[in-house]
């Protein structure tokens, strides 16, 4: 029963990826799809899986984050009790805020401890899929497990941190690395930063690690345990997208405008969003557009093909734009050209530019840029 | 201190909106579809928000189901209030009696303990068939600055067509003399908009005169305003010079969907000064697809668009096919439109589906009138709906 799980969110475990994108923000409030943040999969697969109490762990640069989750009204999660939990960094003038997941681990104990339910659900707010976090649980419970990490298989990784597994038939897992060399290697089983735990156990294991001065999760926790723990494998074989560096987040948002992985994210209608009360999306005569994905509040004059508008975006007279993703509120003027970009929110570029990178490098415009 | 509203504003959405015919079979007019996201309730329940007032009774009767759950507890409009907000008002069964609401001000004297519960110095009455943005503070305003008992907006319309309209006839600063409900001979074509401004201890007596009264009809422009200007109480015209259309008809929907489109619309709902709230649908971004054509159109959330799609709107999570053709045409929500479809000039409501090589309707330029599809029916494929017929069951052909 996911009911009596709780949900923990890292917002900014992974920043280091992709700097491009969260120096300004959390990793978990990078848009995507359109009209979404990342953070947006994390807490609708929880919502989904009836979890109603969400911590969601901070940093720095939250600002826009605490805008995007409001109330938690949008995701259902304004509750009297429980709902969506902010969980700054507590630090006084000494203490620097965590340097890593342990110590963001023991500097959430409270909420922990407080808290009723039997399981915690740790998700990093870095990927983008379905996963049904109810099965999940079920499965953490069938197997009597301490820990079961979720992970999918791939053919290559691309990310500063990152843990394998091996688990054997049943899913239990004997032995995990951590960075390991993938040379060749055509079946990686990555885990994919979702983990069920016992709530009690997590605080144990918390408590034991403060005791012993370990300052790392996964590598004085998790592989150096993974033999006495009963540490189990979820494998999940539905569409998922580990936004980890620029080319991927380019690569992953290209792979929305495929019919398919649409369908697998979005065909029950259940990935929830703040609401921001955009007016439809105008298409103005003359427009022209291919195989894109339009969010609300466009106004279109101009041509875009095998792109991604996000809200508010407006593409003037006599521009083209192909292969790019542009973010809330960009303003391309007329007869631009742009080719393989990504703008963050609120660029301008101005009559006549042309832009262009390539799917390997896609040509970066941050956020505010007037070009 | 007693707490209060300085304004409360009532809004009439019981109407039937029988002149709609198919669109309104199971849903009240104000519940009806406009614009790609919207209802065209939100349009007044936008307005009073964006002018400041917070307090809206929504006084309903025919079909209220639809209209209640997309109201909710407010909260799109921010009309979630602790004290105030918006509040759904049925007829309700009292000791003494209890009826049907008998006209709009019988409406409004029922409801007199809501009002009084926020003990307003003005009432502000609404209707929930029109679309238009209007700064009611400012109205509000004029009526404290007149030192009136009742204020009326108005608009000028064309002349031939002011006997449709309550019309006023006024002295040059705006005081009216004169107040004519559908006049067969016109004297001017300054024509009530239906939107009254009282000073709430005037609207309360009016309104228990009103309700003593065997004769009267119970209604704001035969009744009570006709009643008020005799007793000689100051009342003004409030000029709005902005876009309004009340959209009773069909034709007149169809033609109010038309004017948000283009760069420079005869109506803007984009404006970001004065936003138009509603419910959201929970969709991805709309997909146009590489054999997608989208032209002069508005394309809201969720649809997925394989055909043409020219000079139209849709609605939310509308699928369009591949070879399929809506020319000149509303789609509500969740409509599909399967392959080489056509559908011209036409009005669609919510979750139809029109069949593979189905036509409806025929080009406009030589269409008897405008075709209607109510909601949730299937037309079967290959068959053919005529220009102007309106079909609220599935259709399998003559």
């Amino acid at each position: 029963m996911a009911r009596s799980a709780v949900g923990v969110i890292f917002t900014n475990i992974q920043d280091k990826n992709i700097p491009e994108l969260s120096s300004r923000r959390t990793l978990a409030s990078i848009p995507f799809a359109g009209r979404y943040r990342l953070i947006d999969f994390a807490l609708s697969n929880l919502v989904n899986a009836g979890i109603t109490t969400v911590g969601i762990v901070t940093k720095n640069n939250y600002q826009s984050l605490i805008d995007h989750l409001g109330s938690g009204k949008d995701w259902d999660l304004a509750r009297k009790d429980g709902g969506i939990i902010l969980l700054p960094p507590y630090s006084n003038e000494t203490d620097a805020p965590y340097k890593n997941r342990l110590e963001a681990l023991m500097g959430i104990t409270g909420f922990l401890q407080r808290r009723k339910e039997d399981y915690v659900v740790l998700y990093d707010g870095d990927g983008v899929s379905r996963l049904d976090i109810a099965d999940v649980v079920r499965f953490h419970e069938e197997t009597r497990a301490d820990i079961t990490m979720v992970y999918h298989q791939t053919d290559s990784v691309e990310s500063h941190y990152y843990i394998t597994l091996d688990p054997d038939e049943s899913g239990r897992i004997n032995s995990l690395q951590i960075n390991p060399k993938l040379d060749g290697k055509k079946k990686i089983n990555l885990y994919i930063n979702v983990m069920v735990v016992q709530r009690e156990f997590l605080m144990d294991i918390i408590q034991n690690a403060v005791q012993s001065g370990f300052s790392s999760f996964g590598r004085e926790i998790l592989a150096k345990n993974v033999g006495s723990m009963r540490i189990f494998g979820y494998k999940f074989d539905g569409y998922y997208a580990g936004i980890t560096s620029l080319p991927r987040y380019y690569k992953y948002s290209m792979e929305m405008l495929d019919k398919s992985v649409r369908d697998e994210l979005f065909g029950a209608r259940d990935i929830y969003t703040k609401v921001r009360d955009s007016a439809p999306s105008k298409y103005i005569e003359g427009a022209v557009v291919k195989n894109s994905l339009i969010s609300d509040g466009c106004i279109i004059e101009g041509t875009v093909e095998n792109s991604i508008l996000f809200r508010g975006v407006r593409i003037g007279k006599g521009s083209v734009v192909r292969n790019s993703v542009l973010m809330q509120e960009t303003t391309v003027g007329s007869y631009v050209q742009l080719d393989c970009v990504i703008t963050d929110k609120n660029v301008v570029i101005r009559d006549r530019r042309h832009l262009s990178g390539c799917a390997e490098l896609p040509y970066f415009v941050a956020k505010g840029k007037l070009l | 201190m007693q707490r209060k509203k300085e304004c409360v504003a009532m809004l009439l959405a019981g109407g039937q909106g029988s002149r709609l015919y198919a669109l309104t079979n199971k849903i009240a007019k104000p519940a009806v579809a406009f614009g790609a996201k919207y209802r065209i309730i939100d349009f007044p329940l936008s307005n009073c928000v964006n002018s400041g007032i917070d307090t809206v009774g929504v006084l309903t009767q025919y079909e209220p189901l639809e209209l209640n759950e997309y109201i909710g507890n407010g909260q799109p409009w921010d009309l979630d209030r602790s004290f105030g907000g918006v509040h759904i008002l049925s007829p309700y069964q009292a000791k003494k009696k209890s009826s049907w609401y008998e006209g709009t001000a019988n409406a409004i004297y029922q409801n007199m303990s809501f009002m009084k519960k926020y003990n307003p110095d003005y009432v502000l009455i609404l209707s929930g068939d029109h679309i238009y943005k209007m700064n009611y503070a400012k109205m509000l305003a004029a009526h404290i600055a007149n030192g009136a008992d009742c204020t009326i907006a108005a608009i000028e319309v064309p002349i031939e067509e002011a006997s449709r309209f309550g019309i006023l006839n006024v002295n040059e600063d705006g005081s009216i003399y004169q107040f004519e409900e559908k006049p067969k001979q016109p004297k001017s074509n300054l024509a009530s908009m239906g939107i009254y401004v009282f000073t709430a201890e005037k609207l309360y007596k009016y309104l228990e005169l009103d309700d003593q009264d065997p004769d009267s009809g119970k209604d704001f422009g035969k009744d009570v305003l006709p009643a008020m200007l005799n007793a000689g109480e100051k009342m003004f015209s409030y000029r709005f010079d902005g876009y309004w259309k009340d959209v009773g008809t069909i034709p007149a929907l169809w033609e109010s969907n038309m004017d948000l489109l283009g760069a420079n619309p005869a109506f803007d709902v984009g404006d970001p000064t004065w936003k138009i709230h509603s419910r959201n649908p929970l969709a991805p971004p709309e997909y146009i697809s590489e054999t997608g054509e989208v032209d002069n159109s508005m394309i809201a959330l969720g649809c997925e668009i394989y055909g043409k799609v020219q000079n139209s709107i849709l609605s939310s999570n509308v699928i369009v096919e591949e070879g399929a053709k809506i020319v000149d045409s509303v789609i509500m929500s969740g409509t599909v439109i399967k392959r080489n479809a056509q559908v011209l000039y036409s009005v669609i409501d919510e979750n139809v589906t029109v069949g593979e090589n189905a036509v409806v309707g025929a080009d406009r330029k030589s269409a008897r009138g405008i075709t209607v599809l109510g909601r949730n029916i299937t037309v079967s494929a290959d068959v053919k709906v005529a220009d102007g017929k309106i079909i609220d069951s599935d259709y399998k052909g003559e």
